[in-house]
């Protein structure tokens, strides 16, 4: 018995193990953990600061994320587009102009690409500017504030992914649309999709920043109804040029996926914006109706204040010659990159199976001697082989965003392979890759888009995080991974959860902004109409139904903190002044039944808060960020009263200061 | 007593002359640290002037019912650029004079400026350390919160460091540059002496 059952065991593990090796084993994948020292090269000590800022977009939050690199620690959500009642923005009556657009409120937005500001093609890093997706803004933050400091809408554009990207001097801000509309005036846009080719256009807006940031926008490019992808400024001998990438040349309005990915190439549109700048002082701009909404926070009210536009400048490219060229690039070029020298520029076509380089001085020759293979709606196509470099072949599989580690060599992100490929700019030859979790987007080498790249890190934003984290339900962080590019291979250090989802992300050296900080507002330059300078200046004034209480929070108290005399159907303002002179001594005030937000005011700051009592009683108000060993003491009452009461205004703080 | 030598009639000059430069400097600091304060709290005393984290020290000892500084609680102020003043004057005529008793007296002028400079410091400071109102929210029994006259001290969460600043180190210097011209005039009598004394021997 016990015999037969050890033969019969023994011929089914045999048969097992024969079955097994007529298969084969489950191929090993690509493995996933990070080797070597990679713990002390992401270790920022307590107390000590990161080598670089990462600024990183937020995708559909509308916001953008302060990031600390190598430790991926995140410093600030800094909100752009997007209302966010953490801090009153969007909710407070000095901040709601800032959101305000040609369409009304709207306080939200996808935001997808970052520029820092450059001066000769090196990060100055005095601005961040990003860009609204769906309703087509650019804002700007000042890197002095962490604020969000001017947005300005861009009319005529639809879907304006093609943006920020901006000139080596930050002379000009690009946002090119990402549909093609009609761009006439409300009654002449109302046409039938289907005259998609007859009447749809694209635009391209160079927008003017001037030496303290503000912008305007200087014209507008009209061009053949495509979708433009993304954009790079040339830069050192390519300065004077702009290169577009575009999809859907085949200008369909129905189920792109199919009908916009038909063309063997699209283009790569070059743009000569010296020369469109000479048309517009030759006066051949033409002035055009439109709306559109400018928006701009004044440091001294601390207030933003928002101007509808009403026309901007256009230039028709079709007539005046010289502008535009464009380039074939392989299938729906995504990214177009131009190096730190400004002679190349990568198109990567994100469905095609090699990544073409193109040179800008041969580009320049084959314009020059007039070398096309045709036109595209009656611009010349420059002749493809002719602008070419060469091709890296093989890269991967959807090449998408191209960095650059000043070392001549390029990285880029594949997305349907989950990669990152390093390559030679020169010899075209892939050197590395390495895998990525899961499905990389876009790349951000510090100073990597600029004619100074600092090579010593790479962080991939990833689009699927899968397994990567701790799961939290359905929703998962996007993720993003740091290597270390400064050897041969690149080596993973780190994986890092990130807010919303990040498109694209720029970074610089610390050292460049951190000893500019704001750490306070002098309350002796606030000019709010409706400051409160002192403890002995409180005050509540009623003026028809509307009461503006003249508030003041120092710790930890709020001037007046009893107030009696409100009624039901009044509209309250709570202007409210921070009198702290200190860093990081923000106070928070909240009222019971608030159905906008709260406040958060900086130091020598006022806020004003809009409050609607909708029922008679006691309401509790109290500042909501932790300010000083009395912070639970800084509280209030205001009394409401129904509507037809006899309640005086009454207002106190302490016991002898009764008014 | 006999007329002092050129030189040290120079050195009283430029003390006087380099006590001018007190105005524009501050001449006392007082600098706390707490944790929260990693970068310290800095007050700097001129001579008609307080300045530096004022408001956040305010801020602060409101806690601990200390009275607000503000520059007009100090008559001090008014005059004391009035007072330095008189000196430099006093000190130039003295100079001019060029006797011992004046270079004496000049010494004792600044001494007694020094020191009651000093005095009134310490009891202003006294006054605002123990001096507390009574509806403070932080009350520590005995405690008292007298800045160190020089020196540092602990007070509740804060080390508080006092020390003179570069008018204080001016000050200083003018009243070394006295105490040189005395020595020199000490040496130099000393000398007189001996060979008045040898002189007498040989004739």
């Amino acid at each position: 018995m016990k015999i037969k059952q050890a033969i019969n065991l023994t011929a089914i593990s045999a048969a097992v193990l024969a079955l097994s090796f007529s298969t084969g084993c489950r191929p090993e994948t690509a493995g996933s953990v990070s080797v070597g020292d990679a713990a002390s090269k992401v270790y920022v000590a307590p107390g000590q600061h990161d080598e670089f800022y990462n600024i990183v977009s937020g995708g559909f939050n509308g916001q953008m994320s302060v990031v600390g690199l190598p430790s991926g620690r995140v410093l600030k959500i800094l909100p752009v587009f997007s209302a966010h009642p953490e801090n009153g923005y969007g909710y407070t009556e000095e901040s709601k102009p800032m959101l305000n657009t040609a369409h009304g409120f709207v306080p939200w937005d996808d935001l997808h690409h970052i520029a820092i500001s450059t001066t000769n093609g090196e990060h100055d890093a005095r601005w961040a500017f990003g860009n609204a997706n769906n309703t087509p803004r650019i804002a700007r933050v000042d890197l002095t504030s962490f604020e969000t400091v001017e947005i300005l809408e861009i009319p005529n554009s639809a879907g304006n992914h093609s943006s920020p990207f901006i000139t080596e001097n930050t002379e000009y801000v690009v946002a090119s649309t990402r549909f093609s509309v009609p761009v006439g005036t409300d009654e002449e846009n109302d046409v039938p999709i289907e005259t998609y080719k007859e009447n749809f256009k694209g635009t391209v807006s160079f927008i003017k920043v001037g030496d303290k940031g503000d912008m305007s926008i200087a014209f507008q490019l009209v061009t053949p109804g495509v979708n433009f992808d993304l954009a790079r400024a040339g830069k050192g001998k390519s300065h004077g040029w702009f290169f577009f990438s575009t999809y859907n040349t085949e200008q369909a309005h129905t189920l792109l996926e199919v009908n916009a990915s038909q063309r063997d190439k699209d283009f790569i549109m070059a743009v000569n914006w010296k020369k469109a700048e000479e048309y517009i002082k030759a006066g051949k701009g033409k002035t055009v109706k439109a709306k559109y909404a400018h928006n701009k926070l004044d440091h001294d009210t601390h207030m933003a204040t928002s101007t509808i536009m009403e026309e901007v400048l256009q230039l028709d490219p079709k007539e005046l010659k010289d502008i535009i060229y464009f380039i074939p690039c392989p299938k729906s070029p995504h990214g177009t990159d131009v190096d730190p020298s400004g002679e190349y520029i990568v198109g990567s076509g994100k469905l095609a199976a090699l990544i073409p380089v193109f040179s800008f001085t041969k580009l320049m020759e084959a314009i020059d001697n007039q070398d096309f293979e045709g036109e595209y709606d009656g611009f010349p196509i420059v002749r493809y082989e002719s602008a070419l470099h060469g091709v890296v072949e093989k890269p991967g599989l959807g090449p998408l965003h191209t960095e650059f580690d000043g070392r001549g060599n390029a990285y880029t992100s594949m997305f349907v392979s989950s990669e990152v490929v390093k390559w030679s700019i020169e010899t075209l030859e892939v050197l590395d890759r390495q895998p990525t979790f899961y499905s990389v987007g876009h790349l951000s080498i510090p100073g990597g888009p600029t004619a100074k790249p600092h090579g010593k890190y790479l962080v991939a934003y990833n689009k699927i995080t899968k397994d990567r984290y701790l799961p939290t339900g359905p929703e998962l962080a996007h993720s993003a991974q740091l290597f270390d590019i400064s050897g041969d291979k690149m080596q993973l250090l780190l994986d890092f959860p990130t807010i919303g989802e990040p498109h694209y992300a720029e970074a610089f050296p610390a050292h460049l902004i951190k000893d500019k900080q704001v750490k306070i507002y002098k309350i002796e330059d606030n000019k709010h109409p409706y400051v409160t300078k002192g403890p002995g200046e409180a005050k509540v004034v009623r003026d028809g139904n509307k009461v503006h209480v003249y508030m003041t929070s120092i710790r930890s108290h709020f001037g007046p903190d009893n107030i009696e005399g409100v009624k039901v159907g009044d509209e309250v303002y709570f202007h409210v002044t921070n009198l702290e002179q200190d860093w990081d001594i923000p106070h928070g005030f909240a009222i019971k039944g608030a159905n906008t937000a709260e406040l958060l005011i900086m130091p020598g700051a006022t806020q004003t808060l809009k409050w609607t009592p909708d029922r008679p009683g006691i309401f509790p108000f109290y500042c909501t960020d932790f300010c000083s060993a009395l912070h639970q003491e800084m509280q209030g009452y205001l009394r409401v009263s129904p509507a037809n009461s006899t309640v005086a205004l009454k207002y106190s703080v302490g016991d002898t200061e009764e008014d | 007593m006999g007329k002092i030598t050129p030189l040290s009639r120079i050195l009283m000059a430029l003390s006087a002359l380099l006590m001018i430069l007190i105005y524009f400097v501050p001449i006392w600091k007082i600098e706390m640290w707490a944790p929260q304060y990693p970068e310290w709290l800095h007050m700097k005393i001129w001579i008609n002037n307080i300045t530096g984290d004022v408001a956040v020290i305010n801020g602060l000892n409101h806690y601990i019912g200390m009275k607000y500084i503000k520059v007009e609680m100090f008559p001090e102020f008014e005059i004391m650029p009035y007072i330095l003043a008189a000196i430099i004057g006093v000190g130039l005529v003295l100079a001019l004079i060029g006797r011992k008793f004046a270079l004496w007296s000049y010494l004792g002028i600044l001494l007694s400026a020094g020191i009651g400079g000093m005095l009134d410091f310490y009891l202003w400071s006294y006054d605002y350390g123990h001096n507390l109102d009574p509806t403070a929210a932080i009350k520590v029994p005995g405690m008292s919160y007298q800045p160190p006259l020089i020196g540092s001290k602990e007070l509740l969460n804060f080390i508080a460091y006092s020390a003179p600043d570069v008018g204080g180190f001016i000050a200083a210097g003018a009243g070394l540059l006295v105490i040189i011209a005395i020595i020199i005039e000490q040496w130099k009598s000393s000398l007189n002496k001996r060979a008045y004394r040898g002189a007498k021997l040989y004739t």
